[in-house]
């Protein structure tokens, strides 16, 4: 038992006492099991090499392994810093049905740490979908009109994806016995596991769908805006911040390693995706009227960077795509909790029922001019960087890429301060001067540690970057290796042929 | 007579199982007739205690397997195996009913008696080792199944259901009996193993004549285990009958039928898998989406669950195309996993139906997430079980089948099966839906569902979780006990 299984089975515990414990106290409980949670993963920081490794289930071998590493660390912070903080801007939201609220809630942390952990595929894959069932019911019953429709739609959708990645599983498992990742990757380096060009291709699409759906990926993205706009502020935020980042996750850790050469072969028109996502999520982005859809859109454009950095396959490239992950996890988030704020003031996510808001709610403007320039990438702010290291990382591979993925970045502040023009500026109307107010105490607490993140991760990248770039780095490594290896293992078979 | 026909003790000790059911459905048969109203509380009681002792005496045989009455019966770890399935299927039977009947103002012995015979029956089809055993198990089976279709005969949806089931039975059965006659005709034996000794013979029967004996046995087979083209009686004797017997017919019988399914085809037709693959092939695929796709349309939450179970026979029907020791054991495992989600399901919706099942709508399942929220959730246990969601019994039974599959190459099979799978998750998620995601409806009270009943939901959720967390034992018997 190690802090690392402390930090993944706390929520479920939460998740279990919530369930039985009476409802007048299910608020605070489940505030203080995700202030625990956190505090506890902080310990995590000074100790990124936990790994627990034990047998669950004889046969076939499925074993409880789950591990930490540079890759995994800052993702499981960030799971867990959001926990509390979607606790509390859901504390006068959420006034029916609280106590089913708060353990799905906890449900949800759990699934989403478990994800980022795991080291055997098959784990991965029952956290995977154990994410999927909060998800659903904090859409469905907590969320607006069309709920239900988004909720299903959004289910279906991952759904369908990732049956396929677990016919790819247990196909690797037949060929390799092992669920193990770790070991299939061992396997493959040392040849002991050698995929033929037409069934790694195979076997990456089916783990590439998958996630793109979750990513997503145009053209699978639709399920997000629904998705988006009809949950809860707090289903926003935990769906933005960290459960897209399951897609890209596993885009780094699984698909790259697992299957380079299908992984560079497809790398042409994954990039191309990518960045028509970039573009295309911006200009849709641009012409919203509802703001959850706006910042929904940006979010598939602000995705379409991560993708494009992984698939460079350079250093920066990668470093840039997983620092952007972290990035999009705490502004997205933010951004979906101000918009969260103001919906529970005016009531509506209609851009047109704003104007002049600075007016009465300075504050409130203020931290959200923070963060649309943060999330518009103003340098010294945490997106800067990001999308800096995934620029470069893509220019050296090529040029008009860059150019292109660079417009998504000017795209980004039209529609990011048109927003906030339309929103903040002018004359109040006589709705918006009744309804609004300035922050709350309580609305600064949950804000005010992320602004502080734009901030930090936007000046001293020290502080995140290195165990990052390490991970990546033995990523890349592997995935070259193996290419190179392989060649030479076919060299005298294809002698031998002629 | 010669002395060595006499049965052995060891003999008699192999099939104890069903002596015991037979026997105690006897006693509550005499007794009926002689209790007062009042004493004939002690029906269900007294069934458990048979069923339990039977189960007892199941788990005790197999500490001595071997064959029984001139190799006519089997015992082995697969004959146990479903055995013990089905005499636990049987117990959960006796608890979801026992409320129903007083509520439906329809106590009686003979309905406990008509389980305990049907579960006999399907004892004998899991330790059938020869044709004519598996016939006789079939229909004492079948036949109290029928009666029990259709128990409350002032109701006309009974009659209905147990008419059709009937007729349709009795002449599956038919095409059964021809083809054990065929087989009996051109190979003089009924014993399983023996029929593979001889069709492996050089000069043996001919693969037509084969190939057309196992396709008849199979319409006999496909209509119990509701296959397609054999599935249409299914929703409409599901939705007819009684909620509980719904919920027993629609895991017991099939879950024996597979049974004896797999130990026919995996043993006497083993030499001419290679006809009959393909064909059970595309009966899995066509069984799999007549029954998602169908179960789409549905506003009956009873017909829904019927036709759910036909997409769940085409599952193991996967499992069985597989034609492999892995894909055997995951037919078995998933037949168990299946069985406990399935009853479960049936059993909350024996409870929300209320009196006269007038509320068996989907929609009357609005709210129920608000007025008992212990029986939404359970029912959110069985149907993510349903659909394949990780850490149930349903998830890790699907898993296992798609392995077997893969492992025999099918991968198209395995493909489609699963998308069928993600398919299905819509029309569960109905049922989430209206339960979590609607405002119950103004309408008569749900009364609390009584402790029996209660005891038969908690009973089939925590099976269904034990056997998605732990499934390591249940797994490891069913390797163990899988037909090679």
């Amino acid at each position: 038992m190690t802090l690392l299984d402390a930090v993944l089975f706390l929520p479920l515990v939460g998740f279990l006492i919530l369930l039985i414990a009476p409802k007048s106290i299910s608020r605070t409980g489940a505030l203080l099991f995700s202030l625990i949670v956190f505090a506890i993963s902080l310990g995590l920081i000074a100790n990124q090499s936990l790994s627990t490794n034990v047998p669950w289930i004889d046969y076939p071998p499925i074993r409880y392994h789950v591990a930490l590493d540079g890759l995994s660390l800052w993702l499981v912070l960030l799971t867990t810093l959001l926990t509390p903080i979607a606790i509390a801007v859901s504390w006068k939201y959420i006034d029916h049905r609280v106590k089913e609220f708060y353990a799905f809630l906890l449900l949800l942390e759990f699934g989403l740490i478990g994800v980022f952990i795991s080291m055997d595929l098959f784990l991965f894959y029952v956290f995977w979908e154990i994410c999927l069932v909060p998800m659903y019911f904090l859409i469905g019953i907590w969320g607006h009109e069309r709920r239900i429709y988004a909720a299903v739609k959004f289910f279906l959708y991952t759904m369908a994806g990732s049956v396929l990645m677990l016919a790819a599983i247990i196909f690797l498992y037949n060929k390799s016995g092992t669920f193990d990742y770790t070991e299939i990757v061992s396997q493959l380096q040392t040849g002991r596991l050698v995929l033929d060009a037409r069934t790694e291709l195979l076997l990456f699409l089916a783990f590439f769908g998958s996630f793109a759906i979750k990513v997503p990926l145009f053209p699978l993205h639709t399920w997000l805006p629904d998705a988006h706009v009809e949950a809860p502020t707090a289903g926003s935020v935990m769906l933005a911040s960290v459960m897209l980042k399951m897609g890209t996750y596993g885009l780094v850790r699984f698909c790259l390693p697992m299957f380079p050469n299908a992984a560079h072969q497809c790398a042409w028109w994954i990039s191309a995706l990518a960045i028509t996502g970039i573009v295309y999520g911006a200009l849709v982005a641009m012409v919203q009227p509802n703001m959850k859809k706006l910042v929904a859109y940006s979010s598939v454009s602000h995705l379409g960077f991560v993708v494009l950095g992984i698939f460079s396959f350079t250093q920066q490239g990668l470093d840039g795509a997983v620092y952007q992950m972290l990035n999009h996890g705490v502004s997205t988030g933010a951004l979906f909790m101000l918009v969260g704020y103001l919906y529970e003031r005016r009531h509506s996510l209609e851009i047109s029922a704003y104007g002049g808001v600075a007016t009465p709610a300075p504050n409130l403007s203020i931290v959200f001019l923070i963060t649309t320039l943060a999330s518009i990438g103003l340098p010294m702010l945490n997106n800067f960087v990001g999308e800096y290291l995934v620029l470069q990382g893509t220019a050296n591979v090529s040029m008009t890429w860059t150019a292109f993925a660079a417009l998504g970045v000017i795209l980004s502040a039209c529609y990011m301060l048109w927003l906030y023009q339309r929103v903040f500026y002018g004359k109040a109307s006589e709705g918006v001067a009744h309804h609004m107010y300035d922050l709350t105490s309580r609305e600064w607490a949950a804000i005010l540690p992320l602004l502080a993140l734009m901030v930090w991760m936007g000046t001293y990248t020290q502080s995140f970057l290195p165990p990052i770039s390490a991970q990546n780095a033995r990523i890349l490594e592997n995935t070259q290796k193996l290419k190179v290896e392989r060649v030479q293992n076919q060299t005298p078979e294809v002698a031998r042929g002629q | 007579m010669d002395s060595s026909m006499l049965p052995t003790s060891a003999e008699y000790y192999r099939i104890l199982p069903e002596i015991i059911l037979t026997v105690t459905g006897t006693i509550v048969m005499f007794l009926e007739a002689v209790l007062s109203d009042w004493q004939k509380r002690i029906f269900a009681p007294l069934a458990l205690a048979g069923l339990t002792a039977s189960m007892v005496a199941a788990i005790a045989a197999n500490g001595s397997p071997g064959s029984a009455f001139h190799d006519m019966l089997i015992v082995d770890g697969f004959a146990t195996f479903f055995r013990v399935l089905v005499i636990a299927v049987g117990m959960l039977a006796v608890f979801a009913s026992t409320e129903y009947l007083k509520r439906e103002s329809h106590p009686g012995g003979e309905f406990y008696a008509l389980i305990l015979f049907s579960v006999a029956g399907q004892c004998i089809m899991a330790t059938a080792n020869e044709l004519i055993m598996i016939f006789i198990g079939l229909e004492i089976s079948s036949i109290a199944s029928y009666i029990l279709a259709g128990y409350l005969r002032d109701d006309a949806r009974n009659n209905e259901s147990a008419l059709k089931y009937f007729l349709l039975g009795s002449f599956a059965t038919a095409f059964l009996l021809f083809g054990v006659a065929w087989i009996y005709g051109f190979t003089g034996t009924t014993n399983l193993a023996e029929i593979r000794r001889q069709l492996e013979m050089p000069g043996g029967p001919s693969l037509l004549v084969t190939g057309t004996a196992a396709a008849l046995m199979f319409v006999g087979f496909g209509f119990k285990i509701s296959a397609a083209p054999f599935q249409v009686w299914a929703p409409d004797v599901y939705q007819g009958a009684p909620a509980p017997v719904s919920a027993f017919l629609s895991v017991g019988p099939k879950a024996a039928a597979f049974a004896i399914l797999l130990r026919t085809y995996f043993t006497a037709f083993a030499p001419a898998a290679q006809q009959w693959v393909p064909v059970l092939w595309a009966c899995a695929l066509a069984t799999m989406i007549v029954g998602n796709f169908a179960a789409i349309q549905q506003s009956n939450i009873k017909r829904l669950l019927a036709y759910s179970s036909i997409a769940h026979a085409g599952y193991v029907l996967v499992a069985v195309t597989a034609h492999s020791e892995i894909g055997s054991a995951a037919a078995m495992f998933y037949l168990a996993a299946y069985a406990f989600t399935n009853f479960g399901a049936f059993a909350v919706v024996t409870h929300v139906a209320r009196k006269g099942e007038r509320y068996t709508k989907i929609e009357d399942f609005a709210g129920l997430a608000q007025r008992q929220p212990a029986m939404a959730a359970m029912l959110t246990i069985f149907l993510l079980s349903l659909i394949g969601v990780p850490l149930t019994g349903g998830f890790f039974g699907k898993f296992y089948i798609f392995k077997a599959a893969l492992d025999s190459h099918l991968v198209w099979l395995t493909v489609l099966g699963l998308l069928n799978s993600a398919v299905a998750a819509y029309y569960y998620l109905r049922i989430l839906v209206v339960m979590y995601m609607k405002d119950p409806e103004p309408g008569e009270a749900l009364p609390a569902a009584g402790p029996a009943l209660q005891i038969a939901v908690y009973g089939s959720a925590i099976a269904t979780l034990v056997l998605g967390i732990f499934p390591s034992f249940v797994l490891d018997f069913a390797s163990k006990a899988a037909l090679k």
